[in-house]
């Protein structure tokens, strides 16, 4: 094919660039960090629920950074309405089979899910004098709803980036079906890892941050295996990552993923040092592996 | 609606003057590169390399030369939007500011884009790019304001050899089969239409005549649709929330508490 592994050789890139990366982060903080909460709403002890918080105080803030930077990332940022609401007839503007509208209308709801969440985790914690607000944590049938729909949305958000991506048809991105698999898991290990320094800085041992550091394991060694699977099904398109990006994407999954599983296996390593380092190279591993699939392929 | 009207491109009497990327400027007002400092790429007589939000029309010089260049040709293609039948641009619009008029072409309202970019990672043949003045995505409008005032765009008008034909797709694929017809007989057997026949996306409303491969022009050999990837993405996506949501659980009702003795001095 004249020197080029796939028909999508031949577009030009977006320049979907640093904004980009960094909501692909924090999006996926967003939606993960949410997932957890709810998920030690559902099934925590009840010494849990500063945990759970902690999600809700990580998720919404995330949810802000992450609407800013879609933002100005616009061209006419002050348009940036018009991926909800058609411009010329004033209807709703929804497409599901376009990632990119759909997305914007699942960050919408997720943030108002996220900010109902919020409200009510500093209600429970006497930090909102707002009597209403204590109704939006469990066990109430809203706060029920709230945590189950909020962190379908969750999942909804820190994954469609991926889809997104796979949506188009710039090489790597579009070459593989596998990027939204590889951004849920990865959101889920990064808001584990954050959640994790976070409750460790503050000096809590609850029975949920036991659970957490485990799930960070399994999180991480699924997140390692959709990344080969990614490489893989790139077919020869993964000849794109024979350069200083393959070289990252490496680093990544040495320092990023196997490195912290073994900080997780033998926890003398580093000392006192042990936790905090772990969750810290998971959460640069995740930023950096959006950095190599964003910007390896706008490269081309 | 109309009858589907498109471009019928016939690289093989390109002389490459440019007269349509002039007169695409000239009739759409688009501004000059580089704030109207010429700019030469050095190494090319085509000095404007690509299609994008200003050019909107595009001469490739095609420059296939031996090692000594004691042999060689050009191959000259006047490069524009295929205003395909199914397009990718605007399939994934957000915005819903490309429509499909009732010339059955595709058209960019610059009015409701917000520079989201996304029609441009999702068009196969890399046409559409940012206009820096207007801060939107555009590309060829096959010259709609012409077209509803009855007139031809203003590229094929301004082509002095007819390399560019405007006209119904019906008509254009008539004379394009007749001309290839031509050429076979004469022993150019290399000849082929690009995009005539709804193989490519549907059907290209601006298709080509070509005499090499696709991507020696440039061309991707195989353009598809973005959204081959939604179901089959969206699917693996689930699948990875039920995994972690699956891992979650496992380890927050079964785990939580024998992993806290465990960690317990």
């Amino acid at each position: 094919m004249n020197g080029v592994p796939s028909s999508t050789y031949f577009t030009v890139s977006p320049e979907w660039g640093w904004l980009i990366t960094l909501y692909f982060f924090f999006g996926g903080l967003a939606g993960g960090a949410y997932f957890l909460a709810a998920l030690i709403d559902f099934f925590g002890q009840p010494e849990d629920r500063p945990l759970a918080r902690l999600g809700y105080y990580i998720s919404f803030p995330c949810v802000i950074i992450s609407g800013f930077l879609l933002v100005i990332d616009l061209h006419r940022p002050l348009r940036f309405w018009h991926m909800l609401i058609e411009s010329n007839t004033f209807q709703p503007m929804f497409k599901y089979w376009s990632p990119m509208s759909a997305g914007s209308w699942a960050l919408l709801i997720f943030g108002i899910f996220s900010f109902l969440s919020f409200l009510g985790a500093l209600a429970e914690s006497d930090r909102l004098r707002w009597s209403a607000a204590g109704r939006l944590r469990p066990p109430g049938v809203i706060a029920i709803v709230l945590a189950l729909v909020g962190g379908l949305f969750g999942f909804y958000v820190a994954g469609y980036t991926g889809v997104l991506l796979a949506v188009t048809n710039r090489p790597i991105w579009s070459d593989t079906p596998l990027l939204g698999m590889l951004f849920i898991v990865s959101a889920a290990s990064t808001s584990v890892a954050l959640l994790i320094l976070l409750a460790e800085r503050a000096g809590w041992t609850m029975p949920g941050l036991a659970a957490l550091y485990r799930m960070d394991i399994y999180v991480l060694g699924l997140e390692l295996i959709v990344l080969i699977a990614v490489v893989v099904s790139l077919g020869p398109v993964w000849r794109a990552w024979l350069n200083l990006w393959g070289l990252l994407l490496g680093a990544i999954i040495v320092l990023g993923m196997l490195f912290p599983l073994a900080l997780n296996w033998r926890k003398d390593w580093l000392g006192d040092f042990n936790v905090t380092a772990t969750a810290a190279l998971v959460l640069m591993g995740g930023f950096l592996l959006r950095i190599v699939i964003v910007f390896s392929s706008e490269g081309i | 609606m109309a009858e589907p009207m498109g471009f019928y491109t016939d690289t093989t009497v390109c002389i490459g003057c440019k007269a349509c990327e002039v007169a695409c400027k000239e009739w759409n007002q688009l501004p000059s590169t580089n704030g109207g400092v010429n700019t030469l790429s050095g190494d090319s007589y085509d000095n404007t390399r690509k299609l994008d939000g200003i050019h909107w029309r595009h001469v490739k010089f095609i420059e296939q030369f031996t090692e000594t260049r004691q042999d060689g040709r050009w191959l000259l293609m006047s490069d524009v939007c295929k205003h395909c039948v199914h397009a990718a641009c605007l399939e994934v619009c957000p915005t819903g500011a490309i429509t499909r008029t009732e010339f059955d072409t595709v058209v960019i309202q610059s009015d409701a884009c917000n520079g989201c970019r996304d029609c441009i990672a999702a068009c196969p043949f890399g046409v559409i790019d940012i206009n820096p003045v207007s801060g939107t995505a555009q590309k060829c409008t096959l010259c709609y304001d012409r077209l509803q005032s009855g007139m031809e765009p203003a590229c094929s008008k301004a082509c002095p050899t007819s390399s560019i034909q405007f006209g119904t797709v019906r008509e254009l694929r008539g004379r394009a089969q007749q001309r290839l017809d031509q050429l076979h007989q004469a022993g150019v057997k290399r000849a082929y239409l690009y995009g005539a026949d709804e193989k490519i996306l549907g059907g290209l409303n601006s298709f080509y005549l070509l005499v090499d491969k696709p991507e020696v022009y440039g061309l991707p050999p195989d353009p598809k649709m973005p959204t081959r990837n939604l179901t089959s993405a969206s699917l693996f996506s689930i699948l990875g929330a039920v995994l972690v949501g699956f891992i979650g659980m496992v380890n927050f009702r079964n785990r939580g508490g024998r992993a806290h003795e465990e960690t317990q001095p």
